[in-house]
């Protein structure tokens, strides 16, 4: 039923899914740095932009290939607005920017970065002292690695940990056979723009029972208007290693829309753990279209967290294949949705094997005129034996014009497999926030607080660092939203 | 899902010469609204496509089943009084229709016709009371996937039962409405249009079934030999209020397709129970939609599946919340066995003024067979923000330990089915507040456990 988004609700209903950007305050938060771009693919995709990136980057031919191969899939494949949002017409594809790069080698120290590049990421808010406890940052600034440090104690372990031109170029034995094929080219729309143009993300190999100590880390930004961004992820986890990956994204607000379209793929080789945290806080003028999917084979676990703040539409589905005997696939997911916002977020579970393992946990939280929706998928087919899939999906709504929807679809063959899903939607308990104020709280503290409450559970499953910063961003998010 | 390209006419065999002919056999005494109306719901039925498998509403279902051709419009031919083996479940009913005609009548007692109470054929009202035919038949907006198939059946319509229950007036004893179909190749449009008005009390029965198919267990291994469509469709109006209870039980041949649409318009203080028996056909879709447009409003909705062989059931329905304090409670079972499958897919929207809004949407999936499939699409679209909306689903086998204890005290796995189902069932079933319904259904639900 998710085609009923549009076309069963009267249209007046509905005035931000045509202009969401209408009346937000633009400059909340707004800076960017002057940047030199050394190369410019300039606006609008053709075959010749992508043979432009791939020859900047010295790809081998077959990359080249790939993405010509990409870029045909994506411009025969139609927009998915026949279930999605009508807000994806107002994408320009001819005047988006597909690649920017300043040509640098990625750094391999810090004293390496230049000066402007760290003052971002102090305004980002990570402070020079933590990086000493980031096992590795590889920092995408616009279409290539501005940074990456790989702690000589993973480096030892035998972990590869690279940006994708750079992985593909010298480790292609190891990459080349996973790349592309959990998230095939012609998968959606986006994952075949993403095939075509992608630059910059990580590639990540984690060999035979190596235990990754500390998380390792990626943070996302676009800092030109316009500006297209595609990476690419690419995470193997060898039989019986574990391993942790953060990412996290922000970018400046523009006057006008820009893209972000990445593909993430993971592989969890036998009895391998792996674990993908997003923080996602885009700036409200950001189409966010990511496809993010993971393999888990026999015993192996795959679990996807992700938290969604910013960006003006988000669609993003985590998705775990459970292609093995006792695979477990897991999606934590928190989504946030303010004035002018739309996350339409969820999870896909396709089940494989006998014995496979789902849990889906999902809350979100609609601010003002904001929209959040969750979609997803749990496939259990035939002569599957012992298959079970959890599901919950708990939504929240502030302001009385707060809007949110879930469109689940779950298929089950044969009888020896359980599904259970359950949703609901309340808003913050009065007597809660009454209590509060009685106790001396503002009502905006107080329904922060609520929030925070509401999103605790899931919260508490986070590293620190990453509830830390949930937190402040809700509160952030949560000032001005009541009174 | 079919993949391949669509290359099925839009129209099949109801083409505009069928039409034209259906057309001349209409009394002349028939409105020219109604004969305009007819006229346009036809031409938006050829210029709508068949749905295609981008089409969200149709998501899982069997597009290939849906073929509209190597029909023909029932007409009364061999009179067929109702069958009475099947009538008698419910009791005598008050109208049967066999084949589009009407075939027997039952008087209303005396006193309720007294009091105002209308029982009658929808071809009579045309005359009679055209201004209330006018205001509630297919008046409700068509949201759940089938606009082509409701002007079909508004192109094609018959006669049906129109009842009108004055105000103030309970009616004690069900009203029971059956349709018919018999003959290969048979269509055929039952509709049943019911006002309840304020404070009015009434329960209605619409039993559909197969005339030449009913006395005998249909064997679903059995080579088809009378493929029939069906396209049925009934509209529900509870003034301020009414309490009205619908049951449907459809039980068409094992070759039919069938079509069901149900809208429903609750008013103020309003109570709406409907419950929908699913049977019979090979393929069968039912769309069901509750509008509860003034405060106070209650809509439960009930639906009881037993899929076997290679059948499929199509359920879709949206409660849609249009004023505040008002409530929907929506509880859909299926058992399942064999191949057979089943689609659930239901939606509860929340209007943007509908606050203290008390929705549920709930769809259970017994799977008794390793071959079975249920798909659930439970959905919620919520604008408003003091809501209380939950949705669940579920599919699975019964507790292991319960089917141990059945087998342990020598009961075979059929006659365990039997048991397991109806012990599902019950949840249901005991909603209804009428003991005598409660048994025929359950009567109606043996049968098709019979070998």
């Amino acid at each position: 039923m998710a085609n009923s988004a549009t076309d069963t609700l009267p249209p007046a209903a509905d005035p931000a899914t045509d202009n969401p950007v209408v009346g937000i305050d633009q400059t909340k938060g707004d800076f960017s740095y002057k940047v030199d771009y050394e190369f410019d693919a300039g606006t609008g995709l053709s075959e010749k932009t992508v043979r432009y990136i791939s020859s900047v980057k010295k790809e081998a031919p077959w990359i080249l290939e790939f993405r010509l191969n990409a870029l045909k899939k994506f411009l025969s494949m139609p927009m998915p607005t026949h279930w999605a949002t009508k807000d994806l017409e107002n994408i320009h594809f001819d005047k988006i920017r597909y690649y920017l790069s300043q040509g640098q080698k990625p750094k391999r120290t810090w004293d390496e970065v230049p000066d402007d590049i760290k003052k971002t990421f102090e305004r980002l808010g990570i402070p020079e002292q933590e990086r000493k406890f980031l096992a590795g940052v590889e920092a995408q600034f616009d279409s290539e690695a501005a940074y990456s440090n790989i702690k000589d104690l993973v480096a030892k372990q035998g972990v590869i940990f690279a940006n994708s031109t750079e992985a593909l170029r010298e480790h292609p034995e190891i990459f080349r056979k996973f790349f592309g094929k959990v998230i095939p080219t012609g998968d959606n729309k986006f994952s075949a723009l993403n095939s075509a143009v992608f630059s910059g993300g990580s590639f990540i190999y984690v060999p035979k029972g190596v235990k990754v100590a500390q998380p390792l880390q990626a943070y996302f930004r676009i800092n030109a208007e316009n500006f297209g961004q595609f990476e690419r992820t690419l995470i193997i986890a060898d039989e019986g290693s574990e391993v942790v990956y953060m990412e996290g994204c922000t970018a400046p607000k523009f006057s006008t829309s820009t893209l972000h379209s990445a593909v993430v793929e993971l592989v969890a080789l036998k009895g391998a753990k792996i674990q993908y945290i997003t923080v996602q806080n885009w700036a409200n003028n950001v189409f966010n279209l990511v496809t993010k999917r993971g393999v888990a084979h026999e015993e192996a676990e795959i679990k996807w967290i992700d938290c969604n703040i910013g960006s003006r539409l988000t669609m993003k589905y985590p998705g775990v294949v459970l292609k093995g005997r006792k695979a477990r696939g897991e999606v934590l997911s928190i989504a946030l949705a303010n004035d002018g916002q739309h996350q339409d977020t969820g999870a896909k579970m396709i089940h494989a094997a006998d014995e496979t393992t789902s849990n889906i946990i999902a809350k979100s939280i609609s601010v003002g005129q904001g929209r959040s929706t969750y979609r997803g998928i749990v496939h259990i087919p035939r002569h599957l034996k012992g298959c079970k899939n959890n599901t919950e999906c708990d939504a929240l709504l502030i302001n009385s014009n707060s809007r949110t929807d879930t469109y689940p679809a779950i298929t089950v063959r044969g009888d020896k497999n359980a599904t259970q899903h359950e949703a609901s939607v309340s808003k913050v308990n009065e007597e809660m926030i009454f209590y509060m104020q009685s106790r001396g709280l503002t009502e905006g503290q107080a329904m922060s607080l609520a929030v925070n409450g509401f999103i605790n559970d899931l919260a508490r499953q986070f590293p620190m660092e990453y509830s830390v910063e949930l937190k402040r961003l809700i509160d952030l998010e949560m000032e001005g939203s009541v009174g | 899902m079919t993949t391949l390209p669509e290359t099925k006419s839009p129209i099949g065999s109801f083409t505009a010469a069928a039409f034209a002919t259906h057309l001349a056999a209409q009394p002349s005494s028939a409105p020219t609204w109604w004969l305009d109306r007819k006229r346009a719901a036809y031409e938006s039925f050829a210029a709508i496509p068949l749905p295609t498998r981008t089409n969200e509403s149709w998501r899982f279902s069997t597009l290939a089943g849906l073929t509209l051709d190597g029909f023909e419009v029932g007409t009364a031919g061999p009179s067929r009084p109702g069958s009475d083996a099947t009538t008698s479940l419910f009791g005598l009913p008050a109208l049967a229709f066999a084949n589009n005609t009407l075939a027997s009548r039952t008087a209303l007692p005396a006193d309720l016709a007294a009091k105002g109470v209308i029982v009658t054929t929808l071809s009579a009202a045309l005359n009679s009371h055209p201004d209330l035919l006018k205001a509630h038949f297919m008046a409700q907006p068509q949201k759940l996937g089938s606009e082509k198939f409701a002007a079909l059946h508004t192109a094609f319509i018959g006669d049906g039962a129109f009842i009108y229950i004055p105000r103030g007036v309970e009616v004690p004893a069900p009203i029971v409405i059956t349709h018919s179909a018999s003959g290969a190749g048979t269509a055929v449009f039952p509709h049943t249009l019911v006002i309840a008005e304020e404070n009015a009390k009434v329960t209605i029965v619409d039993h559909f079934v197969s005339a030449d198919s009913a006395s005998t267990p249909d064997n679903p291994n059995s080579k088809l030999q009378t493929p029939k469509f069906a396209l049925g469709a009934n509209d529900l109006y509870a003034a301020h209020g009414s309490a009205l209870t619908y049951v449907a039980a459809q039980n068409w041949s094992r070759d039919t397709l069938s079509f069901q649409f149900n809208s429903t318009v609750v008013r103020r203080d309003a109570c709406v129970q409907s419950l929908n028996l699913h049977l019979g056909a090979r393929q069968a879709r039912h769309e069901s939609l509750s509008q509860l447009q003034a405060p106070g409003a209650f809509s439960e909705m009930l639906a009881l599946t037993v899929a076997e062989g290679a059948q499929e059931f199509d359920q879709r329905t949206l409660q849609i919340h249009q004023a505040p304090n008002t409530k929907s409670d929506l509880l859909y079972k299926n058992a399942l066995r064999d191949t057979a499958k089943t689609i659930f897919s239901g939606l509860i929207v929340v209007d943007p003024d509908a606050q203290k809004t008390d929705a549920y949407q709930s769809n259970r999936n017994l799977m008794l067979s390793d071959d079975a499939e249920a798909c659930s699409l439970p959905g919620l679209e919520i604008q408003a923000n003091d809501v209380r909306c939950t949705h669940g689903a579920t599919s699975s086998r019964i507790d292991p330990e319960q089917e141990f204890y059945l087998q342990s005290r020598g009961i075979a796995k059929a006659d365990a089915d039997e048991l397991l189902t109806f012990g599902f069932f019950e949840e249901v079933l005991a909603r209804l507040a009428s003991e005598p319904l409660h048994d025929a259904l359950h009567e109606l639900i043996k049968t098709k456990f019979k070998k």
